[in-house]
């Protein structure tokens, strides 16, 4: 069992990762500004290189010879254990804006916390993406305060997209077996920590953004352990499309 | 590249003697390879040209990310994905650059999209085509990005420092661009059947679309020579194509691919290949907006822009209230 805990641990982390570069990279050419093409490849670009580390260290802890490759593009929905946020739609770029929000402030404080795991590789790895993720939450922060309090419409449309995707961030930092037996060991973040790192900035950010939480709202929950919603069978089908239909190819 | 058909004042080059002594000064200039800045004197002729010629540019930058965004989210491989965002990240920035080398001679940004959505500004044809399957982003790589490379190297030397400075930068970026194409390529020649047939198809539909890159035939372009005269486009479109197809040829024997042309041969007294007759019909043809893709690439960038408008709004309006914060705190 904590063999398997720290592969399910990995693969959570890598696949957060690699969803949610599918989700924002399909902005690119298509977003409100050229500034925002830019970035969001750009972030699209770190997330795959945090998914190749992740799923890499996961394959060999799996020790059966599968690469970040095979785990990415050879597993079927079911095994992945990627967070239900980031496999939500991208609906309006305000959507997408605060989905990248919620998850980089999580991201953010969890690698801060993965700096000091007890598992070197663990920390490594947190060591190189925490850089990447302090700039993405930095940017996604200051456009949520910026839309937030803008216009009218930009106000409704942030308010709107923080109702739909609040009760999908707290699956994040709701600590589950894996998690538990793993920050026991230290090797994984303590989600407790995270949870109020997560709350003080949340707090001070929506306010500055004049937007509100919601109150009470239900966690929703599921990715963690692979019950996942409708969507991500769509992202897989697309993503490993080529690797599917030409089984073998080296590209 | 990217600028093909670019309208100049369609006069015919004045000499020296014709010119006013300001204008004179302006020409002496350029004849003794001095760069023109943005606050120097320019004729009006010179700046409408540079103006459509490096929003042209500009607006193919950020057209020509459809086609390789296309497959972002189906690359076959992480890494490939990696270098595919990399690389279609890439020529936003080339957008970018040559916007404001653009708005250093009095566009705006803004203006410039709205003449690109208003069918007034045209970008390159050759992002009208559709990219179809994985081998179609190996081929744009190798010829579309070998063909941008081509044509940015001579325009290092424009006359005009800013978008001289701008092509300095892009070329920097373009050869890793051309590699990763032909990379692609050379692993699907090694592959399966199936991948080399991909490969094969892919070079047979970009190739003629790829050689149509570098614009109507010198005897056809009207504009060319006042350009060549100022230095905004120092080398013609058909030696810029031939350098094209002198250089690729060999790259497409080294991947035992069949360029899709019978008249394609080697001319030994010329020291370079002949090759076979472009379909000018089909290349106005897609420039009128009757190719196969023009219609949803113009859909595609409006939608973008429509959608994005309470985005920008938003960001205008914070920036006010910042400003009006700032000065009652004053
Ligand atoms: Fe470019
Ligand atoms: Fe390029």
């Amino acid at each position: 069992m904590p063999q398997d805990a720290l592969f399910d641990y990995v693969l959570r982390m890598g696949d957060n990762c690699l969803v949610l570069a599918q989700r924002v990279s399909v902005w690119c050419g298509h977003a409100p500004v050229l500034e925002e093409d830019i970035a969001l490849a750009n972030t699209a670009l770190d997330l795959i290189g945090q998914t190749r580390l992740w799923l890499s260290y996961a394959g060999e802890i799996e020790g059966k010879g599968r690469s970040a490759d095979d785990l990415a593009y050879l597993r079927d929905a079911r095994a992945f254990r990627n967070c239900l946020l980031v496999e939500q739609p991208n609906g309006d770029f305000g959507q997408t804006l605060m989905r990248q929000f919620l998850f980089d402030a999580w991201h953010h404080f969890t690698l801060g916390a993965l700096k000091n795991s007890a598992d070197g590789r663990i920390a490594e790895i947190a060591e190189k993406a925490a850089k990447e993720v302090a700039y993405h939450l930095d940017r996604s922060g200051d456009l949520v305060i910026r839309l937030g309090d803008g216009t009218a419409e930009s106000h409704n449309r942030m308010q709107a997209a923080l109702d739909h995707l609040w009760p999908f961030a707290g699956e994040l930092t709701t600590p589950d077996e894996v998690d538990e037996a793993l920050t026991q060991k230290g090797v994984a973040a303590d989600l407790a920590q995270v949870e109020s790192q997560v709350s003080a900035y949340m707090e001070k950010t929506l306010a500055e953004a004049t937007l509100s939480a919601p109150k009470d709202a239900p966690v929703r929950k599921g990715g963690k352990t692979g019950l996942h919603g409708e969507e991500l069978g769509y992202i897989l089908a697309e993503m490993q499309f080529l690797q599917r239909a030409y089984p073998g190819a080296t590209w | 590249m990217y600028a093909q058909e670019v309208k100049s004042t369609g006069k015919p080059v004045k000499s020296l003697d014709e010119m006013d002594p300001e204008e004179r000064a302006f020409q002496e200039r350029i004849d003794a390879d001095i760069k023109i800045e943005p606050k120097d004197f320019m004729p009006e002729g010179y700046r409408k040209t540079l103006i459509r010629q490096i929003s042209q540019h500009a607006h193919s930058e950020i057209v020509g990310q459809l086609p390789e965004g296309n497959w972002i989210t189906r690359a076959p491989t992480l890494e490939r994905k990696a270098i595919l965002l990399a690389k279609v990240q890439d020529e936003a920035g080339h957008g970018l650059y040559l916007y404001c080398a653009a708005e250093t001679l009095g566009a705006s940004r803004d203006e410039m999209t709205e003449q690109l959505l208003a069918g007034k500004a045209k970008y390159s044809s050759i992002f009208n085509y559709p990219s179809l399957t994985w081998a179609d982003i190996g081929a744009i790589g190798w010829l579309v990005d070998g063909a941008a490379i081509m044509n940015q190297v001579q325009l290092q030397r424009c006359s005009y420092g800013p978008y001289s400075r701008a092509m300095v930068r892009i070329c920097k970026e373009e050869s890793f661009h051309q590699r990763q194409g032909y990379d692609i390529m050379m692993k699907l020649v090694k592959g399966t059947d199936a991948q080399q047939e991909m490969a094969q198809d892919a070079l047979d539909r970009w190739w003629w679309p790829s050689l149509m890159m570098f614009g109507p035939p010198d005897a056809q372009s009207v504009h060319s020579a006042q350009s060549m005269a100022w230095k905004i486009k120092p080398v013609s479109n058909d030696e810029l194509r031939q350098r094209f197809v002198d250089q690729t040829v060999p790259q497409a024997e080294y991947l035992g691919l069949q360029i899709p042309d019978p008249d394609l041969k080697w001319n030994e007294a010329r020291g370079r290949y002949d090759f076979g007759k472009i379909d000018w019909n089909e290349f106005y043809d897609v420039l009128k907006g009757n190719g196969p893709c023009n219609k949803e690439r113009m859909a595609a960038r409006q939608k973008a822009w429509d959608d994005g408008a309470w985005f920008r709004d938003g960001l205008m309006a914070h920036a006010r209230k910042k400003q009006s914060r700032k000065m009652a705190a004053e």
